[in-house]
């Protein structure tokens, strides 16, 4: 019983799950959506006084901001309870094309070329996060929606902008990862 | 205490995001590359779950909790939008290996180095704020 909880969940159930997640959500009276919590952060912020698109009221989208800090909790508990610690089990083929790049094989789940302390703390590390970061908060608010709200909202409810957005978002990860990675590790 | 339901609804999400390694940006890669089903399993098990479930709120005319009917807004329509901040997303979703639930998901994993991933997505999502007016829609 241990194993099976602290080993990798299988994809049917965690893909069960996530849809259970949105389904809770509309009987709730709301959608799944996460990058929206980007935006209320910055109408929070006070971002709204100058910016036009963050002067809304950030107040009804709280439990949106409580799912948020739910999800904190949630990966906490995870590494703390639910896990023993173990490498991601990725394919060899995913290891030896990193390999390449100069990432090692999996220790943890993070690669520590990029998420250790000393990656952070060199300026080639912190402006790979920074970008990073910076491109998934952009593109999210610009397709108006992030892998939640596009990818599993709006493909469930058979949108077409949202198979467009999603069709975006491997065409971005795939000149990511093929064109641009090898430039830049 | 009404929020307590989105709590414990973002709890789970984070435990599930995190156990079936989603979190990962190893997962992410594989995924980009093509060399495991994993990632796809979850995204299409959510997926025709989820056609089948709005599918069958939208027949049976099912209400919330509140008794309202459960709506659908139509995204409004558009090819530049999606597609252009589609792939600025997907740019730096392969680069981080994290969409913005994985990123603090991570943060409470222990993975505190998200936090500069996560707020320079808040950065970018101001960035877009005051630069929408000049951008095709």
């Amino acid at each position: 019983m241990r194993e099976l909880i602290t080993q990798t969940w299988a994809w049917w159930f965690s893909g069960a799950m996530i849809a259970s997640i949105m389904f809770f959500l509309l009987y709730f009276g709301q959608s799944f959506g996460f990058s929206s919590n980007l935006r209320t952060i910055c109408a929070a912020a006070g971002l709204g006084k100058k910016t036009k698109f963050f002067d809304f009221n950030w107040k009804a989208q709280t439990w949106n901001i409580v799912f948020l800090i739910g999800s904190i909790i949630g990966g906490y508990i995870a590494s703390q309870f639910l896990s023993q610690g173990a490498p991601v089990d990725i394919s060899a083929a995913t290891i030896n094309d990193l390999s390449k790049l100069g990432i090692a094989a999996p220790e943890s789940l993070q690669p520590n070329e990029l998420f250790g302390l000393e990656a952070v703390f060199s300026l080639k590390g912190f402006l790979i996060l920074a970008f990073g970061g910076l491109m998934v908060g952009f593109g999210s608010r610009y397709a108006g929606g992030c892998t939640s709200g596009h990818a599993i909202s709006g493909l469930s409810n058979l949108q077409l902008p949202s198979l467009i957005a999603v069709i975006g978002f491997f065409i971005g990860g795939l000149a990511m990862t093929y064109l641009i990675m090898p430039l830049i590790f | 205490m009404k929020f307590i339901k989105f709590l414990l609804l973002g709890i789970v999400f984070g435990i599930v995001m995190a156990k079936s390694e989603a979190i990962s940006w190893f997962r992410i890669q594989e995924m980009f590359r093509f060399q495991a089903f994993h990632m796809y399993g979850i995204i299409g098990t959510a997926v025709t779950l989820g056609v089948i479930g709005v599918a069958l709120i939208k027949k049976f005319n099912i209400r919330d909790f509140h008794g309202n009917p459960i709506t659908f807004f139509p995204k409004d329509k558009s090819i530049a939008r999606y597609l252009i901040g589609g792939t600025i997303f997907g740019l730096g979703w392969a680069l981080s290996g994290a969409c913005p639930g994985p990123m603090v998901v991570n943060i409470g994993y222990g993975f505190l180095s998200m936090i500069v991933v996560f707020f320079f997505a808040i950065v970018g999502t101001y960035l877009y704020g005051v630069f929408m007016k000049k951008l095709p829609h």
